[in-house]
Parts: structure tokens; sequence; C-alpha cells
């Protein structure tokens, strides 16, 4: 495939991403940060998030399966994948931990298993579109061309 | 967004500093428990030209800036003042809070001229009051923006001057 085709699908694609509300506003100021100088700046963060996403959800499997689950380190573990999610612009996951968090607040605990579930399929569901993209990026790279600029005018 | 205090007599030196740098970039001490977001933070300040140092939590910064817990045994506070232009902190951080941490830096004789920023990822206006109660320079709102990074060096330029 010509890198015009590849650059047209990925424009199409993060068209997509916003469009859908997978991402938003603060995952162009996170492209926008990328540079010459770090040009690997967007795919270093987002890493970042996948890694420290994928602990957190192990912590908060297992503080909900104690037999006496402690509220309060439930609320700790989603405010920060709240915080980490919101920095890099996966809204849907930052929207899912904001209605696990009131649960939390409720100490209902079936309510809360339910929220990881959600929380969970909305991280993987993220993870495997900016993987996706990622892809393209390279394509693109590899075929000597440069990565589009997007701006909010879409 | 960005919610700040009206120029405080107290910090004119640091901004002196911070204005008569010259060549050199103002050094921004930015002090987060999220790797994420030092990330973010660090990256946003050096686009901005700022030369950046980060901490993972409240006593590392303390320990940088000269203030740790070996230091106080020192009759002389060391604290050095030129290191550092500004400290820009989290809020909420285990341990030690970055509330805790402005207490800690207003407290210091050497440090205390230095201006403070807390960030924060919830708009609690309670939260914002106390902090600016005690010395906080500006208050931000995360997730930050390029923009926020803009208005803050205006800010810190245009104040205690």
């Amino acid at each position: 495939m010509e890198v015009g085709q590849v650059r047209r699908q990925w424009v199409d694609y993060t068209k997509s991403l916003f469009l859908e509300g997978y991402l938003d506003g603060q995952f162009l100021q996170l492209q926008q940060l990328q540079d010459e100088s770090n040009p690997d700046f967007v795919s270093e963060v987002v890493s970042l998030f996948f890694g420290d996403s994928e602990k957190l959800l192990n912590d908060l499997t297992l503080a909900l399966d104690q037999p006496i689950v402690n509220f309060k380190t439930v609320d700790a573990h989603v405010h920060q994948l709240k915080g980490s999610s919101s920095s890099i612009g996966a809204q849907r996951v930052k929207n899912a931990c904001v209605a696990f968090r009131n649960f939390c607040e409720e100490q209902n605990v079936e309510a809360c298993l339910r929220c990881l579930q959600h929380v969970k399929q909305e991280y993987y569901l993220v993870k495997n579109k900016l993987e996706t993209l990622f892809r393209l990026e390279q394509q693109i790279v590899a075929a000597g061309g440069a990565i589009p600029m997007m701006g909010l005018g879409f | 967004m960005a919610i700040s205090t009206p120029s405080s007599a107290s910090s004119g030196s640091s901004m002196a500093a911070l204005m008569e740098n010259g060549d050199q970039l103002p050094h921004v001490l930015a002090v987060d428990d999220s790797v994420i977001d030092r990330k973010l933070i660090e990256k946003l300040l050096k686009n901005s030209s700022c030369k950046v140092t980060t901490a993972e939590n409240g006593p590392r910064a303390l320990e940088f800036l000269g203030l740790g817990d070996h230091d106080r045994h020192n009759s002389l506070e060391k604290g050095n003042v030129s290191k550092v232009n500004l400290i820009i902190t989290d809020y909420c951080m285990p341990g030690m809070t970055g509330y805790d941490l402005l207490k800690k830096i207003k407290e210091s004789s050497v440090m205390r001229e230095v201006p403070v920023v807390i960030m924060s990822s919830e708009n609690v206006p309670t939260r914002i009051s106390k902090c600016l109660e005690e010395g906080a320079q500006m208050f931000m709102l995360k997730p930050l923006k390029q923009s926020d990074i803009k208005r803050l060096k205006c800010h810190l330029m245009n104040s205690g001057n």
C-alpha cells in the first residue's frame, strides 16, 4: 500500500476514535507534544499507561476479591486509573472510572464488580485501538512518510 | 484551567530570579506520584524552555531541595535556592500530600521564596482555598495542557514584580 493511502487510513482511523469517544482532546495534546527531539513521545506515554493500568486492574481484582473489601484501597486504585486515563485522553476508560468511584462511595461490592468489568472492557478496547493506530504509524514511517498532524477542526 | 492568587510580596525575590535568568533556563521541580503525569509535565515544561527535575513523592522532593530529614541535623539550613525557580506538585499523593509538601517548603526560611503551584484532577473549592491560604501561587486542574503552562509562565512573570 502506498504511503498516501496509509496516511489517509491513519487520518480516518484517528477521526473515528475521537468521534466514537475512545479518545478526547487530551490525546491531541500528547500528539502536539511529539516532535523531532521526541519522535516516540506518544507511544512512550501510552506504553506507560498500559503498564500502569494493567497493574491497577490486577490490584482492583484482588482488592474486590477479599472477604472484607477495603473500599478506601479500591477507591485509591480507581482514582489513579481515572487520573492516568484522563492524562492520555482515554475518555471512555476515564468515564467508567468516574462511575466506579460513585459505587465505591456507596460501598456496594456487587456494583463495584460490575464497574470493574466495564473498566476492563473499555481499557482493552482502547488498548486495541491504540495498538492499531501505532501499527499504521509504523507503516507510514517505514514507507518514508510523515505522520499527519491532527487539528481539532475535523 | 488555572486559579491564582494576586501577587504576593514574599515571592518577589524568586520572581526576580526567574526574570533575570537571562541565558539560563528556569529550573522547575515537578512532583507527582504518577509516572505518566511526570512524563507529561516534564515534556510540557521542556517545550516551554524550562529545565526540569522530577520527583515521585514529597520526601524525595524535599531531599532534592536540601530540606530532607538528614539535612535537619545541620544547624545551618542548607536549602539551595539557586537550584530551583518553581515547584509544581500534585495534591493527591500517598504519604506526604502536595499540601503537606507546600507547608514544609513555606516553613523553610531558605525555600519559602520559591513559588509553589499545586495541581489536582479534582476541583474542590475548599482544597483550592486551603492551598492558596498556605501560600501556593496557583492551583491548576489536571490534565495539564500546553496553554496551562503558558498561562503559568505569564502569571509568574507578571506577579511579584
